[in-house]
């Protein structure tokens, strides 16, 4: 990653207070244009709220964000997700019960007049979805098939699909393969490579140091609600990763009696 | 890994033949107790007069009298929510028309104009209730249907020292709104068949050469023109997705920008809407109103809805599946009279064919979305 590219989204020194609890405690971090970067931190550490006030849920208590350049303050949600912030939660992201067509459209229906009447245009829904997922590597049945029979990685699949075709520029993925099988995982992540290819910037929060390194380009990690800096790719290995995550030394001993195998 | 990402093509995902895909869709419970209810009645009351024309209008009465119900429930209960006030409000409306049009001797469609804007607006409140302090709705329209019984016993009593107010017919002579209610239509068309030996005639009496059924009841008319409208709403408007989403997870839903609020909101309005068309109906027929009303129809309503394959607690379910759950329970209640059968056994039957068609719409829903 050349460091004269300028970064899409700019935190600085976010502060984040919950009554006395301290969640966030000045974090500062820059994300790139076309680069997926991996925020690694224990539970607890901080890492939900820190996204949370990238994706406009919370409102940082002090500290500001920069977009493309540009100070920003966003409301809610729907304020980052109009300026191009799209985040996939885990397990909020689609409804089992709907066809995949209908999640992929869900909140932004496509819409053709008949009559002056506004209907909804199902067959522009259900090619996009069958295009999209094709170029995403998934084959569908036909658009109509419940997200319901799909698996936890090609449900996040659809959700990164759908942000993707909205137009996002910053993507969030919130854990995205904790709850998911080798397999599926490595789908996900097979995903989340296509998706910095196409210049959209990924944020990957994850708490696992092997799914970082495999797709990373850059690695924040975040503890008791600091930054302990940011590294690039080759710069640091999976076993500093993980100490820096754990707070060092207490999980080198518990490391040294588990044989190395966490 | 990352740097060479593959199209994987899962070979566990069978083709579906279209005929199986065609088959298998929420009404599919509906329509196979459709066809078995109809075999059965076809074959035990054939000769009872059920399927001459007296019949087919009396059952079709009182189906399209479930449907106009189930349409609101339905697309309420898709959206993940009950209105248990709907029985209630039959009465309510139905009293209001009767307080307005004959105590206080209102133009007819100005009764009828208001009823329909105090029980909407009751609909509204129970939304709104729902909506602000996130109780589940069975709770608040429990004590909606508790509040709208007791003003529907206590208006009358305070007004008219009576729970049942008479007059309605001839207060409703010749206004406009009220035959968009109570008259029927198509009466031309039934002469002709009538003489045509299509249809039975009266042979004596004052009415005799005039066709036994003289028209269709506006009853019939408006049960059509609901199921269209909540079939086309659902399936085919951005509405309708967010119906879906809303009763399917609201807090997905509102992630992606549906406004979940107003939608379950504006679907309790539409319910108290099709309850206030039900009472309208009812009372230009009967010509009075009654402060017992109504009673139990909440729980019609939400039996031919889960009937016709929708999911209880939402997200789920289609219109057409849930009138033709109003179908089956009107066939059945009016075939078991023609049929001669004791009707204490509705109960059962009714109990019966309920029980059958979950289980099979459970087994189809599961087909469907992969639940397990």
């Amino acid at each position: 990653m050349e460091p004269t590219v300028k970064p899409i989204v700019s935190m600085k020194d976010i502060e984040k207070h919950f009554g006395s609890v301290i969640a966030l405690n000045g974090v500062s971090v820059d994300i790139l244009p076309g680069e997926c970067h991996c925020l690694l931190g224990d539970n607890g550490a901080g890492k939900s709220t820190f996204i949370k006030t990238m994706s406009g849920v919370h409102r940082p208590t002090s500290g500001e964000i920069f977009f493309e350049g540009r100070p920003m303050s966003f409301a809610d949600p729907r304020d980052a997700i109009a300026a191009g912030i799209a985040t996939v939660y885990q397990d909020l992201a689609m409804i089992p019960l709907m066809s995949v067509s209908r999640n992929f459209f869900m909140g932004n229906e496509p819409i053709r007049r008949i009559a002056g009447l506004p209907f909804f245009d199902h067959d522009l829904a259900n090619r996009v979805t069958m295009e999209e997922m094709q170029s995403m590597g998934i084959n569908l049945r036909g658009p109509d098939q419940a997200v319901g029979t799909l698996s936890g990685g090609e449900r996040q699949t659809v959700a990164i699909a759908r942000a993707v075709y909205f137009g996002a520029k910053v993507l969030i993925l919130d854990e995205p393969t904790s709850a998911l099988g080798v397999r599926q995982t490595s789908n996900v992540l097979a995903t989340i490579d296509k998706v910095r290819k196409k210049g959209i910037a990924v944020v990957f929060i994850t708490h696992n140091v092997r799914h970082a390194m495999a797709v990373g380009d850059r690695f924040t990690v975040l503890n008791r609600g600091q930054t302990l800096g940011t590294a690039e790719r080759g710069e640091i290995t999976p076993e500093e990763l993980q100490d820096m995550m754990a707070g060092g030394q207490e999980m080198a001993t518990l490391e040294g009696s588990l044989g190395g195998t966490v | 890994m990352a740097d060479t990402p593959q199209a994987v093509i899962d070979e566990r995902v069978k083709d579906v033949s279209p005929w199986r895909k065609a088959l298998i869709r929420p009404e599919l419970g509906g329509i196979i107790g459709t066809v078995a209810v109809f075999t059965f009645f076809a074959l035990l009351a054939h000769d009872s007069g059920m399927f001459n024309a007296q019949g087919i209008l009396n059952w079709s009465t009182v189906s399209a009298q479930f449907m106009i119900i189930a349409v609101g429930a339905c697309l309420l209960m898709i959206a993940g929510e009950f209105d248990l006030s709907v029985g209630s409000m039959i009465g309510f409306a139905g009293m209001m028309i009767a307080i307005f049009g004959v105590t206080l001797g209102w133009p007819m469609w100005i009764a009828i104009l208001v009823t329909f804007a105090i029980c909407m607006a009751f609909g509204a409140l129970n939304g709104v209730i729902v909506v602000r302090t996130g109780l589940p709705s069975f709770i608040v329209t429990l004590a909606t249907l508790f509040i709208l019984r007791g003003f529907t016993i206590f208006i009358p009593q305070t007004l008219e020292r009576k729970t049942i107010i008479g007059g309605i017919r001839e207060a409703a002579e010749g206004d406009w709104l009220a035959a968009l209610f109570g008259g029927t239509i198509g009466r031309p068309f039934f002469q002709w068949l009538g003489d045509a030996g299509v249809i039975g005639v009266f042979d004596r009496g004052n009415r005799a050469g005039e066709p036994v059924v003289n028209g269709v009841p506006m009853l019939i008319i408006w049960a059509f023109v609901l199921i269209v409208f909540g079939h086309i709403l659902l399936t085919r408007t951005r509405f309708g997705n967010w119906i879906f989403a809303a009763g399917g997870d609201a807090q997905a839903a509102r992630y992606a920008g549906v406004p979940v609020d107003r939608v379950k909101i504006l679907m309790f309005v539409f319910t108290a809407f099709c309850a206030t068309v039900f009472a309208t109906c009812q009372v230009m027929e009967f010509g009075s109103a009654g402060a017992d009303r109504g009673l139990l129809k909440e729980f019609e309503a939400i039996i031919a809805v889960v009937i016709g394959g929708a999911l209880l607690t939402g997200g789920y379910g289609s219109v057409i599946g849930a009138a033709l759950g109003a179908l089956i329970f009107g066939v059945v209640q009016q075939g078991l009279f023609f049929a001669n059968v004791e009707s204490s056994l509705f109960r059962v039957f009714l109990g019966v064919i309920l029980l059958l068609a979950v289980i099979l719409n459970t087994y189809i829903r599961r087909i469907i979305t992969g639940e397990r």
